[in-house]
């Protein structure tokens, strides 16, 4: 069946755009306290109030982390749903980026024209590890976290390319310096070095500790408008130029854990809406989902910015540095701030930012184009979205 | 037909026998049946659906991800343009409508599923509820509808011998329905939680329903009667019982309005009614007269496969209109306690 539209879409604005301070435990405030945070900051951001919001959006990652089921309904209140839809997304780890684009699909097809879209997650309430880690009969047991998941798939991927073990350290020590000049990152390390990054303990081989993402309390939301809601927006709108989700089965003989197909079909899919054909020339800042270190290279590859096996040496290069040729992850990434269903619209949050000019210290200098990357579950769910500073012109 | 961009129609519709339980089947084994029953309606393969959207719970699987597996089932490869609501099913069609209303889609697939029976379904449900002031007291799920219910006699609009009737009314037509739990002559049993009785509640049972959604041309090639949905919408409500009049549904009414349930008459009304008392606030919400077939197939007194009953209403309602028993009916669909959240849709055949 093809995807021919039969109309055209409305164009989609971010128009407002707040997170919280992430943090290893928010003490101070219930999970209602922590979306309210973040939303009221986004309508703050957009000059608008919870009147002016027509729909609301919400993602978190699975139940278990807090130890609420289908909190929403209890969260109606706090995010000033009542009386209004509000529906709740849950795509794995992908889910903050396909949150976001789901409530921009509202907008896209003129059911709503104001719409909030949040992502939480409180995991000092419970223990992530734990959450993900329940026994079911006869199904893979994940009793190490995603760590545990992940650390062949990145062998695989040295094995594969040839990459030196160093080319990990270096992804960690760059995000780890990136964080610093992000207010709302979680993880500010200011002693940092290369050689602490090297010498912190081995957790699952070859992912050190200082490797790994951080497990953090944080919200983030944004406010998507139409083009009348743009119109009105006191700073600069990003605009959304294209979104993609793709999902593809956990475990079966074909699956390439190390650039599945997937990611590949939901890049090009997102390149052919905002007619981009030479992603690493066109794309001006990349916030991916890196957990773990391995992972810049691996989806440097997967997303197009650099051929099969070569993604460590644009890494290695320092082409991926705040200050390099394509800065990936300059707000310090999952890898210094990780509430993991909001870890994916923090980086669809900071791609808009960024094409705004209102990323202040970690702004990548004239970006125009910026890309959103989220992925989950066993490397399987895919959701991406490229935004840029000028309206689309098709 | 105006009101949306593009016409969008239920054009086909599967669902399981709903059991009490199904320890011999996974949630995978239990999906995959209906899933290709509704693609052997339309003739689609998996990988010609332009988008598919599911519906379930973690906290009913009792793991987290728990969808992952499902997904397996519907056979994602090459990759799919996928996503996944944590609400019943019905709010995964409405994500899958909104998908084709932007163009990106001609087609979808809707799935959702749940299994009560390996917990405690009235202490699980305890877990939705205020994490902090509400939810350590475990007040179980018939205990607030029981509330509602007393509410609505207090308030004179129903006493319990018209509770049971609504009961035995569902069950009775349930007899037509080869999929419902239960069905014919149910006894109205003893109190559940007062004025409640076992008739007033709802069977705990597991299982599954899909449904497949195309867009105009797409939707008269795969369906010789098309159910068209004219209007869709759903309200949240306050979470607190104590912000709300539970004798009302204003949630419900707000969403019939957006929906234009007011605009014509409807023939048909498939409420997500899960216990007898709150068929009488939905009525009164939705204003079905007496001339209204309500839930013809027993509803959720019959059979209320969590996170499916709500998406089996929409399906039910659409089958009759596939079948040239409704030209006009109103589906709805319910989440939280006493009817917290709500949708509303209207489907339409073409008349002859």
């Amino acid at each position: 069946m093809s995807t021919s539209a039969a109309t055209g879409k409305e164009p989609v604005a971010i128009v407002g755009i707040g997170q919280t301070k992430h943090v290893a435990a928010r003490h101070d405030v219930s999970i209602a306290g922590l979306v309210r945070e973040a939303a009221a900051r986004a309508l703050a951001d957009a000059e608008l109030t919870w009147a002016d919001i027509d729909a609301v959006v919400i993602g978190k990652a699975p139940d278990f982390f807090e130890g609420v089921m289908m909190p929403e309904l209890y969260l109606a209140d706090a995010l000033g749903a009542v009386g209004k839809p509000m529906l709740r997304v849950h795509t794995a780890g992908s889910v903050g980026g396909s949150t976001a684009l789901v409530a921009s699909n509202l907008v896209a097809a003129r059911v709503h024209r104001t719409v909030l879209t949040l992502a939480f997650e409180k995991q000092s309430e419970s223990n992530a590890m734990w959450g993900l880690s329940l026994p079911v009969p006869f199904q893979q047991p994940l009793l190490a976290g995603a760590g545990g998941f992940f650390a062949p798939h990145v062998r695989a991927y040295m094995r594969r390319t040839g990459a030196p073990d160093t080319v990990g350290s270096l992804v960690a020590y760059k995000d780890r310096r990136n964080a610093l000049k992000n207010p709302y990152a979680h993880l500010h390390e200011h002693d940092i070095t290369l050689e602490k990054v090297q010498a912190s303990p081995m957790l699952w081989d070859p992912i050190r500790y200082s490797e790994t993402c951080p497990s953090s309390d944080g919200a983030c939301a944004m406010i998507l408008t139409d083009r009348a809601g743009a119109a009105r927006s006191p700073k600069p709108p990003a605009w959304l130029h294209g979104g993609a989700m793709r999902s593809e089965p956990t475990l079966f003989a074909g699956k390439d854990f190390v650039s599945p197909q997937a990611g590949k079909d939901c890049a090009a899919d997102v390149y052919r809406q905002a007619g981009i054909t030479d992603p690493r020339r066109e794309i001006d800042a990349v916030e991916m989902y890196v957990p773990f270190s391995w992972y810049e290279p691996m989806w440097l590859e997967n997303l197009g910015f650099a051929e099969e096996g070569e993604g460590w040496k644009l890494t290695e290069a320092g082409v991926t540095e705040l200050d390099g040729d394509l800065p990936v992850n300059p707000s310090g990434g999952v890898l210094s701030t990780n509430p993991i269903g909001a870890s994916g619209m923090i980086r669809f949050a900071e791609a808009a930012l960024q094409v705004r000019g209102q990323a202040g210290e970690h702004q990548v200098p004239d970006a125009r184009r910026a890309m959103g990357h989220a992925y989950g579950g066993g490397a399987q769910f895919f959701a991406m979205w490229l935004v840029g500073a000028e309206q689309p012109t098709s | 037909m105006a009101r949306y961009a593009r016409e969008v129609a239920v054009v086909a519709f599967a669902q399981s026998d709903h059991l009490r339980r199904t320890d011999e089947l996974s949630e995978v084994e239990m999906v995959m049946p209906v899933l290709h029953q509704v693609l052997a309606a339309t003739g689609l393969k998996a990988g010609e659906i332009g988008f598919t959207c599911s519906g379930s719970s973690d906290y009913l699987a009792g793991r987290a991800f728990s969808f992952t597996m499902t997904l397996d089932g519907v056979g994602a490869w090459p990759p799919i343009s996928e996503s996944h609501v944590e609400m019943d099913g019905a709010w995964a069609l409405y994500e899958a409508w909104v998908k084709i209303q932007t163009g990106e889609a001609d087609t979808a697939l809707v799935y959702s599923y749940g299994k009560s029976s390996p917990g405690s379904v009235r202490d699980v449900l305890t877990r939705q509820l205020d994490p902090y002031y509400v939810a350590p007291l475990w007040p179980d799920s018939v205990a607030l509808a029981a509330l509602q219910a007393q509410a609505l006699i207090d308030a004179g609009e129903t006493d319990e011998t018209g509770l049971a009737a609504i009961g035995a009314r569902s069950r009775a037509s349930a007899g037509a329905n080869p999929h419902a739990q239960l069905s014919g002559a149910v006894a109205q049993g003893p109190y559940q939680v007062a004025p409640l009785r076992t008739g007033d509640c709802p069977p705990i049972g597991d299982g599954a329903a899909a449904v497949i959604l195309a867009a105009g041309d797409v939707a008269r090639r795969l369906c010789e009667r098309p159910a068209w949905i004219t209007g869709i919408d759903h309200r949240i409500e306050a979470h607190s019982l104590g912000l709300r009049d539970l004798t009302d549904s204003p949630s419900t009414r707000i969403a019939a309005e957006h929906a234009g349930v007011f605009e014509a008459p409807v023939d048909t009304a498939e409420l997500h009614a899960p216990f007898s008392s709150q068929e009488v606030v939905l009525r009164k919400a939705l204003g079905l007269g007496g001339d209204v077939a309500v839930n013809p197939s027993g509803g959720a007194l019959a059979a209320n496969p969590m996170m499916a009953a709500g998406l089996i209403r929409i399906g039910e309602a659409a089958a009759r209109i596939h079948r040239g028993e409704s030209d006009r009916a109103v589906a709805h669909a319910t989440s939280g306690p006493c009817l917290q959240q709500n949708l509303v849709a209207v489907l339409e055949g073409d008349r002859a």
